[in-house]
């Protein structure tokens, strides 16, 4: 909501300066978003500078644009654009005169766009659509195109809550009550000699509108407005377009009343319905957009066609002209719910939706339509009728019994009886006390009080949140652990994994469909219907997939030794709560840096392996109970790859290994082998909570003795099967088996391997003999050889 | 007599010319080995009779301490030339570089959760979660945000079914309603965790962090909340003096609501916080909505309390001097390497909270 001091002063007398002003509005809930001390306008003479074709679109122009200040970046579709021209740029937050749409920065096709460069006719200066406006070059760079009188122009966010703000009358009333100055009590309206309103209005049940008042002025000229409506007009950004039109707009941000101006004689039959639409109608407006409707939507009609969308936009038909003669005012309630979906729906954010979507005061409908023939009698001329009203005629305040211990109970601190009634006196409570409770009928244009807890925002709104008195925090007062233990687990595991070498990152929870579908089978039900854009289109169901985008970006940057992990959600559904927590990571390039002192070493299975047994063993798993089993993920490498079972095999704890060559290829990875793995988070925290995995301690006093065993087995002998095997032969005296050497090849027969292993006995009873020693060596080698088939060595 | 002068002599300017540590065995065995020099002489003693005797082994002995003395000088002379000469011909260039050493690193954002666990866990409050899908009623109509009001145009929602009813949460708050229907007041929950919005620009990234606070009890009122944020700010930048403002607002499910800006200065390029005449705006807070409580079916006539909502993104930017959201989620390896944080630098209490 934008206004300046001087309109401000139309309300409020005070002394009070600029500064104050803002200060003052941001105490009470006003947020002063900007002040345009420049007299700047959203309108500025501009040159562009460069005017290259645009790379995704054929008909674009991306344009250097040097608006004065600095240089921006312009997409534009004119066919005169071009290096070297003069002409108007609408910065963003500027509303093009035409069709009242607001420019934004945006992005068309993949091109950033910082506003808008603007045709004679979106400046309503002429009919002139077919290009830009182009200017002589004596112009000066960054000067305001529209002449302005260079008042300081105060833009405050005014909250959904407080539609009385979006007119400066109400912004002068909050700014009076916090004692800023005095409020201007609004002047009496007496029209004389009225003539009969020849205009019949009906309004359909449930259309959306609750009452319509609507007021006939006849033989009028619409003329240029006078100069001070013009500047008015012109001190807040707009562009006057003719004395009814400026009225009309003058009144709304003056009073947050919108209104409407019809040509009169353009309605068939004297006879306005509002109505609710049909399915498939089709309406003109006045943005010279063809809207086609669905069912449902407030329309103002006459007989024969549709005359506007009601509280929206009107129509094109019977918008008023130069050429107008007679006129009629409609000023009505639209329904804040249907405005706002009917709004949203067909994307027009017009001020006056704007204001209905929030609520106006009801009791300004009458004295809007007034005001307006008013206004339009002492400019244009002519004779106004009765104002008449079709719908709800009466307007109840709504009545809340306040008691004061809300109050303090709320905030904090106490009040008096007089200050609070002072306060709400001043926002327009009518009040009738009763010893510490307050009757109160709420003004008619705070549609947002409710109940107690609106009132006790309202006084301590006005009488200041710096008069909260802070209370200290209580300091161990903890009831309840601070970290559930999943979430103790999670912590646990990214610093583990991060201790290891890793870099943690964040990605999008979305990623491109088309990439996660190489790690994860395709689930329609995660699509998102409103994407950013197509690589953005999907809920992911694999933490690689962003892993493996970013990957290829770093690579791009010429970083080819990477490891980096990810904890957060994937999904399974659509459904809230079907996500799980997972740890991914990946790493690429060498072991290690190039470095004088070791080669440059090749990523291999088994240092991922490491990785994940090193934070799964920290963490309190034994590496007795993760089994390693064949994973079913196509993704990897199906010889070098596993995934990791907890014990009984029920539960997925991990999976690791180099990914197959194939899906490097397919998401474009220019570098191999790459290796990832995966920590599933949620079975894990169910497996630790369930189970406390204790080693027993226990020192032995006597000697461990070491004894070597090398042997020849089939190549597709697992090892890891060997070791669980002989490791049960005697457990109490096997304290640990290492494999210290394997290899095939040379010396070694085709489809065998050489494998050797060191064996570390020792008892916690006594010294072991040779004897129990041999025996033991016995065991193993028997076992080596029936099981496993294997030669022995040495 | 002149016999033992005679040997010593000998012995003297042999043992003088040794400079290896095997010779001085070989001589040592050529004076008093079994068949010494002077081990002869020892064998003559027996012949002799009375002084002469006496006097004779005497010089004898005098001579022996010699040569042992003389011999245990030179070892030591010797040896100790040896390793000085070992020593010296094992020089390395200790200026050469170690085995290359890896870093991990933490990303900011969980850094910052963990600071804001750390210091919100102190005065009570325990860690709560959501889930980044929800249904519009959690996300939207519970936190008394009904169809079609003009505050739910504030949030760019993505949604997920064409009758949006399940979306991508566009705030943390949808945790209060989750963690107040699943169980009984009192609460005092903090819920950090990721939030979606679908706009991106050079300021806002379609998915940013929010962290969320709830204490309801029956007397939490304004003055808690004022308290409570004014520990956090000053714990978080490390800080003993904030200036903090409370400035009205509105958020459907707050009432009264209230934006929360610090006082900051720049100097130096460095932006200071808790000093200057500069505000930043870094939450959104206010006593929970009695609708809120009641589509909780918890009564607001027993129990009241504050909620709060900050962005941890921006907290970590302010803090740590990170200045392009976008750069938090694109995982530039130079960048996480730069801004992250030492795995073993777990943010506690007793170390305080600075990098």
């Amino acid at each position: 909501m934008k206004f300046t001091k001087s309109w401000l002063s139309d309300h409020l007398k005070t002394s009070a300066t600029l500064e104050q002003i803002e200060k003052t509005l941001n105490e009470i809930g006003l947020e002063v978003e900007n002040i345009d001390k420049g007299g700047e306008s959203f309108f500025k003479v501009a040159k562009i500078l460069k005017a290259s074709k645009h790379p995704n679109a054929d008909k674009l122009k991306v344009c250097e644009v040097d608006t004065g200040k600095r240089v921006v970046q312009v997409v534009c579709g004119a066919n005169n654009a071009r290096d070297g021209l003069f002409t108007v740029f609408a910065s963003p937050g500027a509303i093009i005169p035409k069709n009242q749409l607001k420019i934004k920065i945006t992005n068309i096709r993949g091109i950033e766009s910082n506003g808008m460069l603007c045709s004679e006719s979106e400046l309503n200066i002429s009919e002139e659509s077919s290009g830009i406006i182009e200017l002589s070059k004596n112009k000066k760079i960054g000067e305001s195109f529209f002449s302005s009188n260079n008042e300081p122009l105060i833009d405050i966010s005014v909250t959904p809550n407080r539609s009385d703000c979006l007119g400066v009358y109400g912004i002068a009333r909050d700014l009076s009550a916090k004692g800023l100055g005095s409020l201007k009590e609004i002047k009496k309206i007496d029209i004389k000699n009225k003539i009969k309103n020849p205009f019949k209005v009906t309004i359909e049940k449930n259309s959306g509108c609750s009452a319509f008042s609507y007021c006939y002025i006849e033989g009028v000229k619409n003329i240029e407005s006078p100069k001070w409506l013009k500047d008015k007009i012109l001190s807040v950004g707009l562009r006057p377009i003719s004395a009814i039109v400026d009225i009309t707009n003058y009144i709304m941000i003056d009073l947050n009343r919108p209104l409407h101006a019809y040509d009169a004689d353009k309605i068939s039959k004297k006879h306005v319905i509002v109505r609710l639409s049909k399915k498939n109608e089709k309406f003109n407006a006045l943005d010279d957009k063809e809207y086609k409707l669905e069912e449902g939507n407030c329309l103002i009609t006459d007989k024969d066609k549709i005359l506007g969308l009601g509280g929206i936009i009107g129509g094109a038909s019977t918008g008023v002209s130069e050429k107008s003669k007679n006129i009629l005012i409609e000023s009505a309630l639209f329904e804040p719910s249907l405005t706002s979906k009917t709004s949203k729906k067909l994307g027009i954010n017009s001020d006056a939706s704007f204001r209905f979507a929030r609520g106006v005061d009801k009791n300004m409908m009458v004295y809007g339509s007034q005001l307006a023939a008013k206004l339009i009698q002492e400019i244009c001329g002519g004779k106004i009728s009765n104002v008449l009203i079709s719908g709800e005629k009466i307007f109840n305040p709504r009545k809340i019994i306040f008691n004061l211990s809300k109050f303090s109970k709320i905030i904090g601190i106490p009040i008096t009886v007089k200050e609070a009634i002072d306060i709400l006196k001043k926002l327009g409570f009518r009040i009738n006390l009763k010893k510490e409770t307050l009757n109160l009928e709420v003004p008619s244009w705070r549609p947002d009080i409710v109940e107690d807890i609106d009132v006790v925002e309202e006084i301590i709104r006005i009488k200041g949140y710096d008069k909260i008195k802070l209370i200290e925090p209580n300091q161990g007062t903890v009831k309840k652990d601070i970290l559930s233990f999943g979430q103790k687990i999670q912590r646990s595991f990214l610093r583990s994994i991060a201790n290891q070498g890793f870099f943690q990152t964040i990605t999008y929870s979305f990623t491109d469909s088309k990439v996660d579908t190489i790690f994860k089978d395709e689930n329609k039900n995660l699509y998102l219907k409103n994407p950013i854009s197509s690589d953005q289109n999907y809920l992911r169901s694999s933490l690689f997939s962003n892993l493996f985008s970013h990957l290829r970006n770093n690579i791009n940057r010429n970083f080819y030794n990477q490891k980096i992990f990810e904890c957060g959600p994937v999904f399974s559904s659509n459904k809230p709560g079907d996500q799980s927590l997972i740890l991914a990571g990946i790493q690429s390039g060498k072991l290690n840096e190039k470095s004088w002192i070791d080669k440059n070493k090749e990523v291999s299975f088994y240092d991922i392996k490491n990785y994940v047994f090193k934070a799964l063993i920290e963490n309190g798993f034994l590496e007795k109970d993760l089994l390693i089993n064949q994973t079913e993920d196509t993704f990897y490498h199906p010889a070098k790859s596993c995934k990791l079972n907890y014990n009984s095999n029920n539960f997925l704890i991990a999976s690791f290994g180099e990914f197959s060559p194939k899906i490097l290829k397919d998401l474009d990875i220019k570098i191999s082998p790459v290796f990832g793995f995966e920590l599933f988070l949620n079975n894990i925290e169910s497996i630790l909570q369930k189970n406390k995995f204790k080693n027993k301690f226990q020192i032995s006093n006597y000697q461990k003795v070491e004894r070597d065993f090398s042997f020849i087995i089939d190549k597709e002998t697992e090892v890891g099967n060997i070791i669980f095997e002989l490791k049960k032969l005697n457990e109490d005296i096997i304290k640990k088996i290492r494999v210290f050497d394997v290899f095939d090849g040379e010396n070694v027969e085709k489809n065998k391997k050489s494998v050797a292993l060191n064996f570390e006995f020792q008892s916690n009873e006594k010294t072991l003999a040779e004897k129990e020693i041999d025996e033991i060596s016995k065991k193993i080698i028997n076992t080596l050889e029936g099981s496993f088939k294997a030669t022995l060595r040495s | 007599m002149d016999e033992i002068l005679s040997i010593r002599k000998d012995f003297d300017s042999k043992i003088e010319n040794v400079s290896v540590l095997e010779k001085i065995d070989l001589i040592k065995s050529e004076f008093l080995g079994k068949k010494g020099k002077l081990t002869d002489l020892f064998k003559k003693i027996p012949n002799l009779q009375g002084e002469d005797r006496k006097n004779f082994a005497l010089k004898l002995n005098k001579a022996k301490d010699h040569i042992n003395s003389l011999i245990e000088k030179k070892l030591n002379e010797l040896q100790g030339k040896e390793i000085q000469e070992k020593l010296s011909s094992e020089r390395i260039d200790i200026s050469l570089p170690g085995r290359p050493i890896e870093f991990g690193k933490i990303h900011p954002v969980t850094q910052v959760i963990d600071e804001v666990t750390a210091i919100f866990g102190e005065i009570g409050f325990s860690v709560a979660e959501g889930p980044d899908l929800e249904t519009e009623f959690n996300n939207f109509t519970a936190l008394n945000t009904p169809e079609h009001h003009p505050a739910r145009d504030m949030h760019d929602t993505f949604y997920l079914t064409e009758d949006k009813n399940i979306l991508l949460r566009t705030h943390t708050s949808p945790v209060q309603i989750r963690t107040m229907l699943s169980g009984k007041p009192p609460y005092q929950i903090i819920a950090p965790g990721r939030t979606y919005r679908c706009d991106s620009d050079q300021t806002h990234t379609p998915m940013f962090h929010q962290v969320e606070g709830l204490h309801i009890d029956k007397d939490i009122n304004m003055g808690h909340l004022k308290g409570v944020l004014d520990y956090f700010i000053k714990k978080f930048f490390n800080v003993d003096k904030i200036k903090m403002r409370f400035r009205p607002s509105h958020f459907p499910f707050t009432e009264p609501s209230a934006e929360v800006d610090i006082g900051y200065e720049i100097k130096d390029g460095e932006i200071i916080i808790g000093e200057g005449n500069k505000w930043l705006e870094i939450l959104g807070c206010g006593m929970v909505h009695p609708n809120v409580l009641r589509n909780c079916k918890v009564n607001p006539s027993l129990y009241q309390g504050y909620a709060f909502g900050m962005g941890i993104d921006r907290l970590a930017m302010l803090k740590y001097g990170i200045n392009d959201l976008r750069s938090f989620f694109e995982s530039d390896i130079r960048w996480l390497s730069h801004f992250g944080f030492n795995p073993l630098d777990i943010p506690a209490s007793y170390r305080g909270f600075g990098k």
